[in-house]
């Protein structure tokens, strides 16, 4: 199915509120995934607190099952879950990250992983569930050892970037560690031995076609052999890597420039997200400073070495900034989304009727 | 003297009687922020404010700078965007002051200093004379 030719939009399904300052993040729940699973994902906000959605089976409705709250003490910026599920990672402005653990329903601090000397700004779990990584103001990324008897234990602090580091994220399937900072650059971390110490094996910056402006988010396709980055310079870039020359052990494959979108936004993008499903290769949602979420699919024309991405469709979502868009996970065909107005929408992407 | 105010869509805010936080004047008798400083459009929910520090090596451009996002954010609709530059050609490091008055999530992280917050707040309270 061709979808630029399809008559698509995005539903809304529900506005979820509870919160009670802007909304920063949300993580759907991996173990979720799964077609007879209700769906799960969590959000975290300026309040201090994370929340946990649920979908009824039965009405169909979101409802708040959970909130994580008196353990933060200042706002919290990003929540992820473990790929297994039982686990959730928790990031905050008071300069720790906690972990969290679903027992029975209720979900309790299991650890709290300090060390950064201010605001903790993003954390994300590798593919197996081995690693963990967070990074924040203080210009470092940190890569914890998920240890048994949830331990966490920090084995080595990168240094590199030269500001703020935003966000981080493993690659889907590698081992390979990606940051994005107010410095204006995406650093690509690896350890080539698995004792060996980490390094920064690229930088995507200005001088290879890199942004001009803070680097808000990046995501990857399902495949893992591209990347989409977003950012204050009001682009989203393109980037892709022969992945499978760097799965057969012949040493790390670099990441080069495929293309720019520029146009379609006019104030900082601070979320993207890459869906796994719809379509081949996927459809890339942002979220933006002026409300609204863009959908992007690889179009027609263009060859292989320089495909064209297109502009499905813009729908002014919120009354106020967005800060993140993430796809469910699985065959679901949902989308939420997160905004400084204090709320989440779930959304679905239709045929128009 | 006059304060300067911005109407929107019915709404007033007067933000040239902010008080700089070294001196014991406002923005606008220093003339740190003039009228024509101000650039309103009501349709597209959209306000910049372009100040000049009264110095080149102002330290103090960062918490001017917050004070005037503060008190717009805490007077001016939610749906309104705002963007806050220090007048070009007036500052050493304007480029790296301007990026900072725009990232939301350093102001948000700032805002949550305590001695900060203080120190704005005191910048907005109102003068009794």
């Amino acid at each position: 199915m061709d979808l630029l030719d399809a008559n698509l939009e995005l539903k809304e399904i529900q506005k979820l509120q509870g919160h009670t300052d802007r909304v920063w993040s949300l993580a759907w729940n991996p173990a979720t995934a799964a077609a007879d699973v209700p769906a799960v994902f969590a959000s975290c906000s300026g309040d201090k607190t994370v929340r946990i959605w649920e979908q009824s089976p039965s009405t169909r409705s979101w409802d708040c099952k959970a909130v994580l709250e008196e353990t933060h003490t200042r706002t919290v910026r990003s929540c992820a879950w473990s790929p297994s599920g039982k686990l959730l990672a928790t990031a905050s402005f008071d300069a720790t990250t906690a972990i969290w653990e679903n027992v029975g329903g209720d979900f309790e601090c299991v650890s709290t992983l300090e060390g950064h000397e201010n605001e903790v700004k993003s954390v994300s779990w590798n593919a197996s569930g081995s690693l963990l990584a967070t990074c924040g103001r203080d210009k470092t990324v940190w890569i914890w050892e998920v240890m048994p008897g949830n331990e966490f234990e920090c084995i080595q602090v990168l240094q590199g970037h030269t500001q703020d580091v935003k966000m981080v994220l493993w690659h889907p399937t590698m081992d390979v560690l990606f940051s994005c900072s107010y410095d204006n650059t995406v650093k690509v971390w690896w350890s080539e031995d698995d004792d060996g110490d980490w390094s920064c094996v690229q930088t995507l910056g200005e001088s290879c076609h890199g942004h001009s402006s803070t680097v808000w988010s990046l995501d990857f396709n399902a495949k893992g052999d591209k990347l989409v980055t977003c950012s204050d310079d009001l682009t989203l870039k393109i980037w892709k890597a022969d992945i499978p020359r760097m799965q057969s052990g012949d040493g790390y494959a670099p990441w080069n420039h495929l293309c720019t979108l520029s146009g379609y936004h006019d104030r900082t993008i601070f979320s993207v997200h890459w869906s796994s499903y719809y379509c081949r290769e996927g459809i890339i949602a942002s979220g933006a400073a002026d409300d609204a979420l863009r959908l992007f699919v690889q179009g027609k024309d263009g060859s292989m070495n320089e495909p064209s991405y297109q502009l499905l469709l813009k729908k002014k979502a919120h009354d106020m900034d967005i800060n993140s868009v993430q796809w469910c996970p699985g065959e679901k065909r949902l989308l939420a989304s997160a905004s400084d107005d204090g709320t989440i929408k779930v959304w679905e992407l239709a045929t128009l009727s | 003297m006059q304060a300067i105010v911005i109407v929107l869509c019915k709404v007033s805010v007067s933000i040239g009687d902010i008080k700089d936080p070294e001196h014991p004047y406002s923005l606008e008798e220093l003339k740190v922020i003039t009228e024509d400083a101000i650039e309103v459009d009501n349709e597209r929910s959209y306000v910049r404010v372009t100040f000049t520090p009264t110095v080149e090596h102002c330290s103090m451009a960062t918490v001017i700078g917050l004070c005037l996002r503060v008190k717009l954010m805490r007077s001016l609709p939610s749906r309104y965007k705002m963007d806050i530059r220090v007048a070009p050609g007036t500052h050493a490091t304007e480029a790296a002051v301007n990026k900072q008055l725009n990232d939301k999530e350093r102001v948000a992280a700032a805002l949550e200093n305590p001695n900060l917050l203080d120190m704005v707040d005191e910048c907005l309270a109102p003068c009794y004379a």
